[in-house]
């Protein structure tokens, strides 16, 4: 079963807000993978999402795009990427983590096969880019039918309507994504965020994390007073790209302790 | 006559087509979707669309016998649909003339574009111009290289070339960029997709503004010869000159629609851009088709002589048609299109574009197993002035 509602409960009940940090697999190479996820763990993270490199990530921006071409070049594939997590497990069976991507590995694998492999590699939740609730229905049973969450997201520019079927079909928690664009784009507008997510949490009542635009510790702050989880992605990838080989951990960590404590003010 | 009414309402064409995008683009898509299905069957935006057809892009194209070329492969007679005659010399701005006309009823002042060759960006920064909207098109630094004529003909017409360096470098990265920028600029900017492809309702919109090439030639070719041909042929990139010439014939069991794609240096050299003959369905760019891929589910680089062929993906409703068995699919190579290619210039005194020539090459090849009383359309999609850099190189010529 997934770990993800346990996680968001336990930080309800102590008044915290859940931080979510983004790397992807393979990124600066597939042997720091495993490290680099204690350590964003030891730095404060509650949950994890790893990244499934992919040839044509659309919806990214330039830092991601980069970090998803240097896992590629050596070789990072879906089933890799799962044995990363297998081999994270061994130190840490409490952590949820999120594998963030999109469709077309997964259909490659075979989405039974996929759901299958993910649970026993000890994944918690699937977030796939490129379905839309539109195009979900056999996604989110074949996750469903292994205990993992679907999560999905909702932008800006989401009508209300469709507020209602993502809804209907997420688990775990909604990704919002706070500004029209792509990954690692311009900042946030921490006003628009605080407006809009009410409009979601009258159809849901699962916690609302909110990601795309997060590069400092005092938007991470601001944004944890009004949603219950803060992602950052681009802004953690460019600290491994700009860190010594020998230290990339090390420094991811300390900026993760560093949005920790923001946030926890 | 069979019934045939796809994609359905969420776009699909059995298994493929769709709606696969980020959650960021879907009121997008809804709004093209809307606006699209109000005025498709407006009499005033077809008569406005005619319009410009005629008096811009100077259809309808004419038909024309190619006598000695049918003479020389020996069989069958071989007709050309002349769309390398319209204004920019291709197909493409029947497709963007259309979305042009779309993007002024919604309100948009900018338009965006990827672009391979550089043919659909010409296209569109020709509308852009014609219709005084602002015009960005994306195109791949490798093309942007290759291609560096066309580069210049859009400048002229007044739009901004952002090369793209991510990924190949190519088409397929062009479009990905494109996708960023309409995300993030989703209210004042309307996408020209330049092929029928991509999320619901691209497929459907484009296949509808390129089906004034086989509805013409549905009518032509009974005035010309008295019946329908017995073969219409195409060559396959993103396909849609061919989707735009197959769809009126679909109900013509009679008439065999042929799709060509571009084998490159062979299928078994793994060297090719033949989704539909060597690949397997996926996802990518917002919809499912065949793709050429591996094993993990990574897109693979394709080699085409042709730019504009050179995709890894093809538009779902082939995909589609493919299964049914509707229509064939095969392949020719580099070395057979560079022939075709030098056979028209020399029996016809037409330069056709070497994407044109992969399906002058096929006609060819099956004409010569037909007999002369036998009849073969063939889509001439584009003229072959902006090849003749590459057909030169490849003999070894510095222009």
């Amino acid at each position: 079963m997934s770990r993800i509602p346990g996680v968001f409960a336990s930080l309800k009940s102590r008044g915290r807000k859940a931080l979510i940090p983004f790397i992807t697999a393979g990124d600066p190479n597939p042997g720091m993978t495993v490290a680099l996820m204690h350590a964003l763990v030891q730095g404060g993270a509650d949950l994890l999402e790893l990244g499934v490199p992919f040839s044509d990530p659309m919806a990214d921006g330039p830092t991601i795009q980069r970090s998803s071409e240097r896992a590629l070049a050596q070789g990072v594939s879906l089933r890799k990427v799962l044995d990363m997590v297998t081999a994270f497990r061994r130190d840490d069976a409490d952590t949820p983590v999120v594998l963030m991507g999109y469709a077309n590995p997964l259909e490659a694998m075979g989405m039974a096969r996929f759901a299958e492999a993910a649970a026993a590699a000890g994944v918690d939740g699937v977030l796939t880019v490129d379905y839309p609730p539109e195009e979900a229905d056999d996604y989110v049973a074949a996750l469903r039918a292994r205990g993992l969450d679907a999560i999905f997201l909702l932008s800006p520019t989401t009508a209300e309507t469709r507020v209602d079927a993502v809804a209907r079909l997420a688990s775990g928690f909604i990704y919002y994504v706070s500004l029209k664009g792509v990954t690692g784009a311009a900042t946030l507008d921490i006003d628009a965020v605080a407006a809009r997510l009410p409009v979601i949490r009258a159809h849901t009542g699962l916690p609302v994390g909110v990601g795309f635009g997060i590069r400092d510790a005092d938007t991470a702050r601001r944004v944890a007073q009004v949603a219950d989880a803060v992602v950052i992605g681009s802004r953690i990838v460019r600290e491994i790209e700009a860190a010594p080989r020998d230290a990339v951990a090390e420094r991811v960590r300390a900026f993760v302790a560093g949005v920790r404590v923001a946030m926890d003010r | 006559m069979r019934m045939y009414d796809l994609p359905d309402a969420r776009g699909h064409f059995g298994p493929y087509g769709g709606v696969f995008v980020a959650e960021t683009l879907m009121a997008a898509l809804d709004e093209l979707k809307d606006a699209y299905l109000r005025l498709k069957d407006d009499p005033a935006f077809q008569a406005e669309f005619a319009h410009e057809l005629k008096h811009y892009v100077g259809r309808p194209s004419p038909i024309y016998h190619a006598r000695r070329y049918s003479e020389h492969c020996g069989g069958a007679q071989i007709y050309l649909k002349r769309e390398d005659l319209n204004h920019t010399g291709a197909h493409k701005i029947n497709n963007t003339v259309g979305q042009a006309l779309l993007a002024r009823h919604m309100g948009k002042r900018r338009v965006i574009a990827e672009t391979g060759a550089g043919q659909h960006g010409v296209a569109t920064a020709t509308i852009a111009a014609r219709y005084g909207m602002e015009c960005v098109v994306y195109m791949g630094a490798e093309d942007v290289k290759r291609q560096a004529p066309n580069v210049f003909r859009m400048k002229l017409l007044g739009a901004t070339v952002v090369p793209v360096e991510s990924g190949s470098k190519t088409l397929k990265d062009a479009l990905n960029e494109a996708m960023r920028d309409w995300v993030t600029n989703v209210e004042s900017t309307f996408y020209v997709l330049g092929t029928a492809a991509g999320p619901h309702p691209y497929p459907m919109l484009v296949r509808d503004f390129q089906c004034v090439i086989g509805n013409e030639v549905r009518a032509q070719m009974p005035e010309m010869i008295g019946r329908q041909p017995d073969a219409v042929i195409a060559c396959v990139g993103g396909g849609s000159n061919a989707i735009g010439l197959f769809h009126p014939y679909i109900p013509h069991d009679e008439v065999r629609l042929i799709g060509v794609e571009a084998a490159g240096h062979g299928i078994a050299s793994g060297k090719h851009a033949a989704p539909l003959a060597a690949g397997t369905p996926g996802v990518l760019h917002g919809f499912r088709s065949y793709l050429m891929q591996d094993a993990d589910g990574q897109v693979i680089e394709t080699h085409s002589v042709s730019a504009g062929l050179d995709y890894p993906g093809v538009g779902p409703e082939h995909s589609y048609l493919k299964d049914s068995g509707r229509a064939e699919y095969v392949s020719v190579t580099d070395d057979e299109a560079m022939a075709a290619f030098h056979d028209l210039c020399r029996y016809e005194g037409i330069i056709p574009a070497l994407e044109s020539s992969h399906a002058v090459a096929y006609a060819g090849k099956l004409a010569a197993t037909l007999d002369k009383d036998k009849v073969l359309l063939v889509n001439l999609s584009g003229r072959g002035d902006k090849d003749i850099n590459t057909v030169a190189a490849l003999s070894g010529i510095t222009l």
